[in-house]
């Protein structure tokens, strides 16, 4: 089982600007997404790109994942976008427009010729499709297995509702299909699901609404376009202090199991076993990263010595 | 010459008087009595109404080399003290003094003035051109910057003596009686003209709001005041308490504003009881907004707000989060509002306020107090008075009252302003010396000064981002680069009081 990462706010920087690419390390969000894409014009395609790639250079003391999304692999800026950031190190590529399986592998593969150019370990580099067409969501599932880099599945419903010929609504009830889907898709995989941004930066509400609608759906995270944004979605995706609680009673139980020879036991009339264990220590790792808890639980204590 | 403990060089005197170097915050002790004033008498029938500023200067017995005052309530819609200046080089005076409680950049219509020698020089800090052009070597006067509350300690214990305090009285009755509540000059809080109604020689109340007596309630009362003088109009309305008081949406001030509301949190101070003071900028709000919810969420019921009050501190007020607010001076309309009809919104004189040298001011009684910087250096000394150009800008407020007074400063700045890093080796001016300030928030990290250590503790505790404030300054550094240093002639323009009335630093001319 990969490390776990928590990706709760994937924040978008445009990669064209150096003052925001300046304020990337004082922003508590866990990931950033620099944007070499939508938010970069034509004529600064080029510009953006050395931008970025001297920023990651300076940025040694890396205090969150950073992702950069390229342009369409199709289009022609995507590949050079690729041999001038990579070198710099990102952690991943947010792959837009990954409508089939075979886009991602041909990504997959690229990175591959890079990571053996750049004499680094082969699959350093993640993958993080999006999802954002009515192809790309039936295609969900097959993306998903289409590249072990892929870390995580994430739905962009601003071009998915642009491919639908729909307007997106404030209660989203237009993509409810869509987004489901994406999150069987990445269940199924067993990787992680980011769901769209919410664009209106003043709506702290409808905001709050939209990620507590995604984070009871499934999703773990979401792409956000401000700064402003991370708090309330932390706040959402923080367990409640019962949550925390009681996940520290199962592990405590099943630590009394183990020393009594089992794997099940009861507590408070429940049984507790391995996907209620599991559950629990999903919750802690949260709360860790959340402040509510001061130790990290480690493997030993979820699966038991071997 | 000498060096004050801080390792500046201060002169031995200063426009005719000895300076004090500073030593600490804590350890100077004042002597004596407190300034008298001429006993005076005034029989049934007589009046005290004049027709004229012209008159009651005459009246006054206003001469050359004088003291004048006014308060600054009305901020830069203040029309008062041009008014008074330009009727005094009429009349012919020179080499008057200006002891107001602060100076706008409004009043920049006095600069001719100074250069023909009408005005003298400011026994007050100045906000604006005043200050920029005396930095630049363009305007020869001397300036004594003093905090709120070392203003009403030099005229109280009479270090500063005002010959003749002029009174912008937003709502006044011909016998003298005064508040600032009602009227279209309202401005609310008269706290820093208090100070001047008790201790000049001679006070002359000027308002645009005759109303019949008694003005009520009572701000400063009948019996300190000399003369009533009617204007058409005090200052502008547009312009007085006109702050605009808005919580920050720049997410870097956010960022600032939840660092310094978690670590008011951490400090174990957010409980019943809780006293708080903020200023008026945006990332303050931002601060108070989140205090405001923490308390919301604790069932919190605070103390007092304190200092320049804003509507939002109004708010809390009203919403029961503070049981009172110490109201020295408002900053908005709604602030305005509420000292008038709020008896739990306490109006508070400058000496209650802040003066070192009384048996105790408020802020004393301070739990917590949010303040800003233009620099802050690796002894945790901070700048309020200059630019990063060296120019005098700014006064300093109550900035070093409160720093000393409260249990916890903290100090909110963006970590770089202008392409300048914020944390410097050394400041330019120092205006609060670093022993008074608690800790420095900027979105880039938090500093903690070693003397609360336990806080710094709880802190790292709660994974807060907290660094050495010269690894704060170094990675701030490794963005903006190392300023070349400024340059200074050996001209003092200006000296920089301590609130005690030691020198804590001077402002030298800038060599351009």
């Amino acid at each position: 089982m990969a490390a776990f990462k928590l990706r709760r706010s994937l924040l978008y920087v445009p990669g064209n600007m150096p003052s925001m690419l300046q304020n990337i390390p004082i922003f508590n969000c866990d990931s950033v997404i620099i944007d070499l894409e939508d938010a970069v014009p034509l004529a600064e395609k080029d510009a953006a790109r050395h931008l970025v790639k001297r920023f990651l250079l300076n940025y040694t003391d890396r205090n969150k994942e950073l992702l950069v999304r390229i342009n369409p692999l199709d289009s022609k800026w995507g590949y050079e976008d690729l041999k001038v950031v990579l070198p710099a190190m990102p952690d991943g590529i947010r792959l837009p427009k990954a409508d089939t399986p075979e886009i991602v592998e041909r990504l997959d593969t690229l990175l591959t010729e890079f990571e053996e150019e750049l004499e680094v370990e082969i699959g350093r580099f993640g993958i993080l499709p999006s999802l954002e067409s009515a192809l790309g969501v039936i295609n969900a599932v097959g993306i998903a297995n289409s590249s072990e880099r892929i870390f995580a599945l994430a739905f962009g419903a601003e071009d998915y509702t642009a491919s639908m010929e729909i307007e997106r609504s404030r209660g989203g009830e237009e993509l409810f299909n869509a987004r489901t889907r994406v999150l069987w898709a990445a269940k199924a995989k067993g990787i992680q699901a980011v769901d769209t941004i919410f664009a209106d930066v003043s709506d702290m509400e409808g905001l709050r609404a939209e990620t507590e609608l995604a984070k009871r759906l499934g999703y773990t995270g979401k792409c956000l376009v401000n700064p402003r944004q991370i708090e309330v979605v932390h706040d959402v995706f923080a367990p409640k202090e019962y949550e925390v609680e009681y996940a520290l009673q199962v592990i405590e139980a099943i630590k009394r199991a183990r020393q009594l020879g089992t794997g099940v036991i009861a507590l408070g009339g429940k049984m507790v076993d391995a996907p209620v264990v599991k559950r629990a220590a999903r919750v802690l790792r949260t709360a860790y990263a959340h402040g509510m808890v001061d130790t990290l639980i480690d493997e030993e204590e979820i699966h038991g010595a071997q | 010459m000498a060096l004050n403990s801080l390792g500046r060089e201060i002169p031995d005197s200063y426009a005719g008087k000895r300076l004090v170097p500073y030593r600490d915050a804590w350890s100077l002790r004042p002597e004596g009595a407190v300034a008298a004033r001429p006993v005076k008498r005034v029989n049934p029938g007589e009046g005290k109404r004049l027709s004229s500023l012209r008159e009651a200067i005459e009246a006054s017995g206003l001469a050359d080399g004088m003291t004048i005052a006014t308060h600054h309530s009305l901020r830069n819609g203040d029309f008062l003290l041009n008014r008074i200046v330009a009727e005094i080089a009429a009349m012919g005076l020179k080499g008057v003094w200006i002891a107001s409680s602060s100076v706008h950049p409004v009043h920049a219509e006095i600069i001719p003035h100074i250069k023909s020698g009408v005005i003298a020089g400011f026994q007050c800090g100045v906000n604006g051109l005043i200050g920029e052009l005396a930095s630049r070597g363009e305007l020869s006067c001397p300036i004594v910057v003093r905090t709120h509350g070392g203003r009403a300690r030099s005229i109280i214990e009479g270090s500063v003596k005002i010959d003749v305090a002029f009174i912008a009285a937003p709502c006044c009755d011909e016998y003298g009686n005064m508040n600032g509540y009602y009227g279209p000059s309202a401005c609310g809080s008269l706290g820093y003209a208090q100070i001047d109604a008790s201790y000049a020689s001679c006070v002359v109340a000027v308002t645009d709001n005759l109303v019949p007596f008694p003005a009520i309630p009572v701000g400063i009362p009948q019996t300190l005041v000399d003369y009533v003088v009617v204007v058409d109009r005090l200052g502008d309305p547009a312009k007085i308490v006109s702050t605009t008081t808005r919580v920050t949406t720049d997410p870097v001030g956010l960022q600032i504003a939840s660092y310094a509301s978690q670590v008011i949190e951490a400090s174990g101070l957010l409980q019943d009881g809780f006293s708080f003071q903020t200023g008026s900028g945006g990332i303050s709000l931002a601060v108070a907004e989140k205090v405001r919810n923490a308390m919301r969420k604790g069932f919190i019921k605070g103390s007092f707000g304190c200092g320049g009050i804003t509507g939002y501190f109004v708010e809390m007020l009203e919403e029961g989060l503070f049981s009172a607010l110490m109201d020295v001076q408002c900053f908005d309309q709604e602030a305005v509002r509420s000292i008038g009809v709020n008896r739990a919104h306490q109006e508070i004189s400058a000496d209650m306020y802040a003066n070192p040298f009384n048996a105790g001011s408020v802020v004393n009684r301070l739990d917590c107090v949010i303040l800003g910087a233009t620099e802050v250096d690796t002894a945790f000394n901070v700048n309020v008075n200059t630019e990063s150009n060296g120019y005098l800008l700014h006064n300093t407020g109550g900035h070093s009252d409160t720093a000393a007074g409260a249990k916890l400063s903290i100090i909110v700045a963006p970590s770089i302003r202008g392409r300048l890093p914020i944390v410097r080796d050394r400041v330019t001016t120092i205006t609060t010396p670093g022993d008074t300030i608690g800790v420095v928030v900027t979105e880039r990290g938090i500093a903690v000064n070693d003397k609360h250590a336990e806080l710094k503790e709880e802190l790292i505790r709660r994974k807060l981002p907290v660094k050495d404030i010269a690894d704060l300054q170094r990675e701030i550094c490794r963005v903006t680069g190392t300023p070349r240093p400024l340059e200074f002639a050996d001209e003092v323009v200006a000296v920089i009081e301590y609130r005690d009335g030691s020198i804590i630093d001077v402002v030298r001319r800038v060599k351009e």
